[in-house]
């Protein structure tokens, strides 16, 4: 990926990663979503398009095209221009993301082809599919904050559809309402990260060698020196002095510290961060490919990918690394707790999926975005292949998700069984498996920050082993405890295809093939960004990819294998489940004190505007306004009697007033 | 007694004060209708009357001529034979609609 020479593509081919989905999607829009088989072939062809020019564009170092400006105000010394472009960047980072999410969204889409065969919906499934990963390249390949903006409303829009998609059940339109308004709510702290940004650094542009300027010549010295002469380096010229950027907190401009929590706080929405976590559980209400691709692979991994994006800037600020670390790794503790008690085979891998997000978050925390990034990648292929795996049993299984429901599937369906071994081996960190690598590396990034992060990482590495394995043993050893379980039938080729090319990966992902593999590639981009950016960062203990020391190196694996043990041992050829936490099983009552404090403080609040608009807007001033206007029309009526004479009467009354104001009255 | 401009002016007004009850008071729509023509003349009076009385050199000038109102009064009287002919028409119409000219049976013009 870093052959030096000019590509003979024309570098426009970049722009059809993205105008292939569209083109889809406004063809399934406009009329294909009638013809359920052109659609999916409309779907799927585009898919196979993008990834296909995902890797020409990867292998071939394609150039990026050229911008399309958007909107352009022009700057004045005391106030930042506005330049909006509509670009593309392609360097490593956004390379590997791109790789990543056509080559699974491919995947996804051709299972689902078998996977929602039978749903008469699907011309409209397919064409989410496709506006999502319009919307999801959009991200990938955003040259500003506001082009990400863009897309990121897109994602949660496509995302919102297909949680929906079966919006005959209520649980489905009420999971698709509650992911959107979360997410909304949190993509209003990113929009306020975003203006913050702009008046900080007059751009909204996050292309890396613009942000490395910035960033070496501006900003880190000034961050080093802000306590020693008090003066703001050129780029936050418009701001004014320190006192403008509301003083100092931990050493740095308050200001700062107040971008990047709102930058973060985008993040939290789209990738499910605590406190706003509790979408991502309720998303499980749409197909099962929709989980694998949006709410586990891709998507909910767009912030932190956009974290990474931004990376330069966040370290700016301890305090907010300091809380970013801290949500990750409390997100990744607490939902491994949860899924700990969890029996429906999806939530159990959703609660999966936000746990492995906090890891990788917490790993941006740590200083760790190559760490954060190497994971993002495994944790698409291996979770990605849980989902479809699931999404194979649940298939089988005509629509059961209780694993205490099913029982003794290995043998029946082996080829789901066997590669959703893999996918749970590769997610719990099994040694040698992808999830192993990733995670170590999350693990050694969080060591060398405090080995707080590290504890609580491996003993939520000891929890993923134990639920993983608890899913696992429940679902496919022991007796069938339903008819349904005593007859599955293995999905088609085409749904498991997919599974097995997701498998290999799982696997190998995680490899470093003579320094060319995931990890490398991610570490290589992270210590090109240091190079053009962080020669003044304290010491050169980030340039080498830390390692775990001597002890600490054997702690996370055993860990993993002891969880693995203890759930065999508690789990094996059970029918009722030994352990029962409440509050665990009730997933530590968010919902429950959401929907007192929040939803029923709204309700409160609705009401009460409600009773406002109906009696005091609409009652006292629009129907007031009008009754006085009959009031008075029905007094007028009076003089109406239809007499002629009255009416000469009252005109001729009329004039003598005229006559008598204009004569007498000067 | 010479006649004055006031003498002219105080007939026209009484001409128009009696034609104005008429309209107001009096039941039958010929007879309002009279009474109507009758204010007409008590303006027309009133033209006559300030053209015959106006100081002819002094009061001539680029906007006004005297002559003014005695051209008036044909206006006005054309108009009135137009009105007249149009008005009767309407009575005579309304009559047989409704075979009264009384003024209190035509109330029907009322929300």
């Amino acid at each position: 990926m870093y052959l030096a020479d000019a590509s003979p593509i024309p570098p426009g081919i970049s722009w059809f990663l993205l105008l292939a989905p569209l083109a889809a999607t406004v063809a399934i829009l406009l009329h294909l979503h009638r013809k359920p088989e052109m659609a999916m072939f409309a779907s799927v062809g585009s898919a196979a398009l993008c990834f296909l020019i995902a890797l020409v564009v990867s292998f071939d170092n394609v150039p990026p095209p050229a911008a399309w400006t958007w909107i352009a105000f022009p700057g004045s010394d005391s106030a930042p221009g506005l330049n909006i472009e509509i670009g593309m960047i392609l360097d490593p980072l956004a390379k590997g993301m791109l790789l990543i999410v056509t080559g699974v969204g491919l995947l996804v889409h051709i299972f689902s082809i078998g996977y929602m065969a039978h749903d008469p919906g699907r011309g409209r499934f397919f064409g989410g599919l496709s506006i999502f990963m319009f919307s999801m390249t959009g991200i990938v390949v955003a040259t500003n904050l506001i082009e990400m903006f863009l897309f990121w409303e897109g994602v949660g829009f496509s995302s919102y559809l297909l949680i929906g998609f079966w919006y005959t059940r209520d649980s489905a339109a009420a999971a698709a309402n509650k992911a959107f308004v979360c997410n909304r709510l949190a993509d209003f702290g990113f929009m306020i990260g975003i203006l913050t940004f702009w008046k900080m650094m007059g751009t909204l542009s996050v292309e890396p060698d613009k942000l490395a300027q910035c960033y070496y010549k501006n900003v880190l010295p000034s961050v080093h020196n802000i306590l020693g002469n008090g003066q703001l380096p050129n780029l936050f010229a418009h701001v004014g002095s320190v006192e403008h950027m509301g003083g100092v907190i931990y050493g740095q401009p308050a200001l700062l510290t107040f971008m990047v929590l709102g930058l973060f706080a985008g993040c939290v929405g789209k990738s499910a961060m605590f406190p706003f976590h509790v979408w991502l559980p309720d998303a499980m209400e749409g197909p099962t490919p929709v989980s694998a691709l949006i709410h586990a692979a891709t998507m909910v991994a767009a912030g932190v990918y956009m974290l990474c994006r931004v990376y330069p800037l966040l370290i700016l600020s301890d305090f907010g690394m300091d809380v970013i670390a801290f949500i990750g790794c409390l997100t990744a503790c607490g939902a491994a707790l949860i899924a700990v008690q969890q029996n429906d085979i999806k939530r159990i891998l959703a609660y999966s999926t936000l746990s492995q997000l906090g890891y990788m978050v917490m790993a941006v925390g740590c200083r760790g975005p190559a760490a954060a990034m190497f994971h993002l990648s495994t944790h698409a292929f291996f979770k990605a292949l849980l989902f479809l795996a699931a999404g194979s049993v649940i298939h089988a299984l005509h629509e059961e998700q209780d694993i205490w429901k099913m029982g003794g599937l290995f043998k029946k369906i082996p080829l789901t069984a066997w590669t959703f071994l893999i996918g749970f081996l590769a997610l719990s960190g099994f040694p040698l498996l992808s999830g192993f690598f990733s995670k170590d590396l999350i693990l050694a990034f969080a060591y060398t920050h405090h080995p707080f992060y590290f504890w609580v990482g491996s003993f939520t590495a000891f929890l993923t082993a134990f639920y993983m394995t608890r899913l696992f043993v429940v679902a496919f050893f022991g007796p069938p405890r339903t008819p349904a379980a005593e007859h599955p039938h293995e999905s088609p080729a085409v749904m498991t295809a997919p599974l097995v090319i997701l498998a290999v990966f799982s696997v190998v992902a995680g490899w470093s093939f003579g320094g060319y593999g995931i990890g490398n590639y991610y570490h290589l981009w992270a210590i090109n960004q240091l190079n053009a950016t962080g020669q003044l960062l304290p010491t050169g203990k980030y340039i080498a990819l830390p390692e775990l020391p001597g002890f600490y190196g054997w702690v996370p694996s055993m860990l993993v294998i002891a969880g693995g043990l203890t759930s065999l041992w508690l789990y094996w050829d059970r029918s009722t489940d030994p352990l029962n936490i409440r509050i665990l099983a009730q997933k530590f009552y968010f919902d429950e004190i959401y929907d007192r404090s929040l939803v029923g403080g709204q309700q409160r609040a609705a009401n009460l505007l409600s009773w406002l608009d109906s009696w005091i807007l609409e009652g006292l001033i629009i129907r007031g306004a009008a009754y006085v206007t009959v009031g008075i029309g029905e007094l007028l009526r009076l003089f109406q009697t239809g007499s002629l004479q009255a009416y000469a009467f009252i005109l001729s009354l009329g004039g003598a007033v005229v006559i008598y104001l204009t004569l007498f009255t000067h | 007694m010479e006649i004055t401009l006031d003498h002219y002016l105080a007939v026209a007004a009484v001409l128009f004060v009696i034609g104005l009850m008429g309209v107001i008071m009096r039941r039958n729509l010929l007879i309002i209708y009279m009474s109507l023509e009758m204010m007409l003349q008590a303006a027309n009076l009133t033209f006559v009357a300030f053209s015959r009385f106006f100081n002819y050199p002094a009061a001539a000038s680029k906007f006004y001529d005297p002559a003014d109102g005695q051209v008036f009064v044909f206006f006005v009287i054309t108009v009135a034979a137009a009105e007249v002919a149009v008005g009767l028409a309407l009575i005579v119409a309304l009559y047989r609609l409704k075979e009264t000219t009384q003024v209190q049976n035509l109330t029907t013009l009322k929300f």
